[in-house]
């Protein structure tokens, strides 16, 4: 019951600041200097009526409160207008095509640098005070706070322009797709439904194994054995539907960026999961476990860091969603065509309705998200309830 | 202020007469500094633990005295014509020039001195970073300490308001204000310090208040006749702003970045900052041959990575000062 009304109070104020955002964006539009019809304007040729008429069919010789308003009314049918700076196309089909290029990119580097983050906060909240510790703060929180777009352009200089081990920039080969069958958003569909049908299958076994995963070594290999045989399947696959090479070519351009998303990123979650778990090597289960002379590794790794968990899952989902926005810099760096550099273009070059409907877009994504991550944190500690406050007593 | 810290008639009394003298005849503000100054050494003392802040500190301090010897340099040691960070031109040799005699750190395409204009920077990024985040701080303190006090409309307005400006994506937003109005630096600071005044930092120090609120001292002091502003401003406030400082080191950081990343996409309106040198570098053409022209970008890059490290470095070893719980047994 509670648990209702708590969500429905919470859609509605959703709703509510999605309104108040979509205004803000739209008014901060406004506010922005010159617009479309001011272009060419040292052109002689382009005389003062035509201007008009553009504007006209444009519908920007309106007042400013009836565009408004059309503007909410097509936002709720799914309309978010034409682009100016790429004429005919549909604000909405542009950033469809851009959508599984950021995702795709995002979502794969969060999840390395949250694994690695993990793995390294565990190893170092262990060992506080001893050097390991001191050495990976300093090392991470450096890499944390480094001049991101510096750092890009050393790496693609390092490994794609002079050690030539990786490509330069792109997210695809032009040279080599100009003979596919395929368009790149074809393939690019595919590789994420099968990387999702793989991860399905991997959990499905290690789910359905795990009571035998704890006591014996044959079943961890079957385990293992039974991913590798998945993996392998789902290459010959793509091989056999030719596509393969395509694929290799989209991950050998995602590389460099994710390994530089990573290198900026796993320090947060890190410190986060350090911290976190500094508070529960303290409790007594820990101290319980310990005594029951438990191998070390074993009470760090069931015990301490399981509970450590939760504030970190939940940054996790945070960073995702604010990674479909905070992408434009790596996505103008390594010039990969998603939403952060479509907005940026927008934003720079006056394109209104493109700028307008890439900033709602992502404003839709962040606020869904900061919504799962409060039920998500709800749902996952129990002490929390649901009214937002502090348990009484 | 002379105020004492005894009864009132005590005040009266001066001169002839016996005199009420509980033996304490140190005004009471002269007690509060006391007490403050020794919980700050206190604090002091657990702040010196952590080895990762005291080598932040250290790296600030360097800045600091870095960032003062450029106006005994520009006046005293160096030619204001061939050394100025923004319109000097050094004529005698070719630019960009690596490191030589004259100049320790090279010139840049257009022949100014690279270390003169990493010194000049170095203030401004101080005042940069500084305004920005004392602005967020205590903006954020009050809002957060109104919202958690009042509870009800206020809470609820400015926890929308936060996540409106959480929803803004923050470069895009930056590009568009800055496409609108010349954004020097001083506007620069204060617009980002009023973005995450009402952003994030209002969220967490609300958090905090809130766990304030609910002791009984606050209780205590209401019933005691206090108004609701002496309550936030004497009780609840002191009470969240070490959370506040160590955000405030935190901000610091936010605010340098931001700066370098828009100065470097050229969106900005600076004459001079570190992010802006290594604009400088990029349009020129000289950042395709890393290696061969390093002074270009190697110091102000560095000095951007390790000037945001220290803060950040400070800002975990205030953690362990504010959380108890990740002190030391």
């Amino acid at each position: 019951m509670i648990m209702r009304r708590y969500m429905l109070g919470r859609v509605g104020q959703l709703v509510l600041t999605l309104l108040i955002y979509m205004t803000l964006v739209y008014f901060l539009m406004q506010a922005m200097p010159g617009d479309i019809s001011q272009m060419y304007l040292a052109n002689p040729r382009i005389p003062q009526a035509a201007r008009e008429e553009l504007k006209k069919q444009l519908g920007l010789d309106r007042s400013p409160f009836l565009q408004y308003i059309s503007y909410i009314k097509n936002f709720f049918t799914g309309n978010l207008g034409v682009s100016f700076s790429q004429y005919p196309k549909p604000v909405w089909d542009i950033l469809i095509e851009r959508l599984p290029r950021t995702i795709v990119l995002f979502v794969t580097a969060n999840c390395l640098s949250f694994y690695v983050g993990f793995v390294l906060g565990r190893i170092i909240a262990w060992q506080r005070g001893a050097t390991v510790d001191h050495i990976a703060t300093v090392v991470g929180i450096t890499f944390w706070t480094a001049f991101y777009p510096l750092l890009s352009l050393i790496l693609i200089w390092l490994f794609a322009y002079t050690l030539h081990w990786l490509p330069l920039n792109q997210f695809i080969e032009p040279a080599l797709w100009t003979r596919a069958p395929f368009t790149s958003n074809t393939v690019f569909g595919y590789m994420v439904l099968g990387i999702a049908l793989i991860a399905l299958a991997v959990f499905f076994i290690f789910w359905t194994l795990r009571r035998g995963l704890r006591r014996t070594r044959r079943s961890a290999a079957l385990a293992w054995g039974m991913t590798a045989g998945v993996i392998c399947l789902a290459i010959w696959i793509a091989h056999a539907t030719g596509t393969l090479i395509y694929i290799w070519d989209i991950i050998r351009h995602m590389m460099l960026p994710v390994c530089t998303l990573t290198l900026i990123n796993f320090a947060g979650t890190m410190l986060l999961m350090r911290d976190s778990m500094l508070e529960t090597v303290q409790e007594d289960y820990v101290m319980a476990a310990r005594a029951k002379g438990l191998p070390d590794n074993v009470v760090r790794d069931r015990y301490a860091a399981r509970n450590a968990l939760l504030p970190t899952v939940t940054s996790l989902v945070l960073s995702l969603a604010s990674s479909m926005s905070g992408g434009l810099v790596t996505e103008t760096m390594f010039s990969w065509p998603g939403l952060g550099q479509v907005l940026f273009r927008a934003a720079l070059g006056n394109d209104y309705p493109l700028a307008t409907g890439a900033l709602v877009f992502t404003g839709v994504f962040l606020l869904v998200a900061h919504f799962v991550a409060d039920l998500l944190y709800a749902a996952l500690d129990p002490r929390i309830s649901y009214t937002g406050q502090p348990a009484e007593g | 202020m002379n105020e004492l810290a005894t009864s009132p008639n005590a005040r009266q009394s001066n001169g002839e007469g016996p005199r009420f003298d509980p033996g304490i005849t140190e005004p009471i503000w002269k007690i509060r500094w006391k007490m403050n100054m020794r919980s700050l050494a206190q604090n002091w003392e657990v702040f010196k633990e952590s080895r990762v802040g005291m080598f932040g500190l250290m790296i600030i301090i360097a800045f600091g005295i870095f960032g003062l010897l450029w106006p005994i340099m520009i006046n005293f040691v160096w030619d204001p014509l061939v050394y100025h960070p923004v319109v000097g031109f050094d004529p005698i040799m070719m630019h960009p020039s690596p490191p030589v005699a004259g100049h320790l750190l090279g010139t840049d395409p257009i022949g100014r001195d690279i270390l003169a204009q990493l010194m000049f920077s170095t203030g401004r990024e101080f005042l940069l970073g500084v305004l920005s985040a004392v602005i967020s701080v205590v903006v954020g303190t009050f809002i957060g300490a109104m919202a958690a006090y009042y509870g009800g409309f206020t809470d609820t307005l400015f926890m929308r308001l936060a996540d409106i400006v959480m929803l803004f994506p923050f470069v895009p937003l930056l590009v568009v204000i800055g496409s609108m109005m010349r954004l020097d630096i001083f506007s620069f600071a204060v617009i980002l310090g009023f973005l995450e005044a009402f952003g994030g930092i209002t969220v967490i120090l609300k958090a905090q208040a809130l766990q304030v609120k609910v002791r009984p001292y606050i209780d205590a002091a209401r019933v005691a006749g206090g108004s609701d502003l002496h309550i936030i401003r004497a009780h609840i406030i002191p009470n969240v702003l070490p959370l506040s400082f160590l955000y405030m080191m935190f901000n610091v950081t936010a605010a340098i970045v931001s700066e370098a990343t828009l100065s470097f996409f050229g969106v900005l309106n600076i004459d001079m900052s570190w992010g802006m040198m290594i604009h400088t570098a990029e349009t020129a053409g000289y950042l395709f041959d890393f290696g061969k022209y390093w002074w270009l970008w190697a110091p102000s890059g560095f000095f951007i990575t390790l000037f945001c490290a220290a803060f950040y470095m400070v800002g975990r070893g205030l953690d362990e000062v504010v959380n108890p719980r990740l002190r030391k047994r």
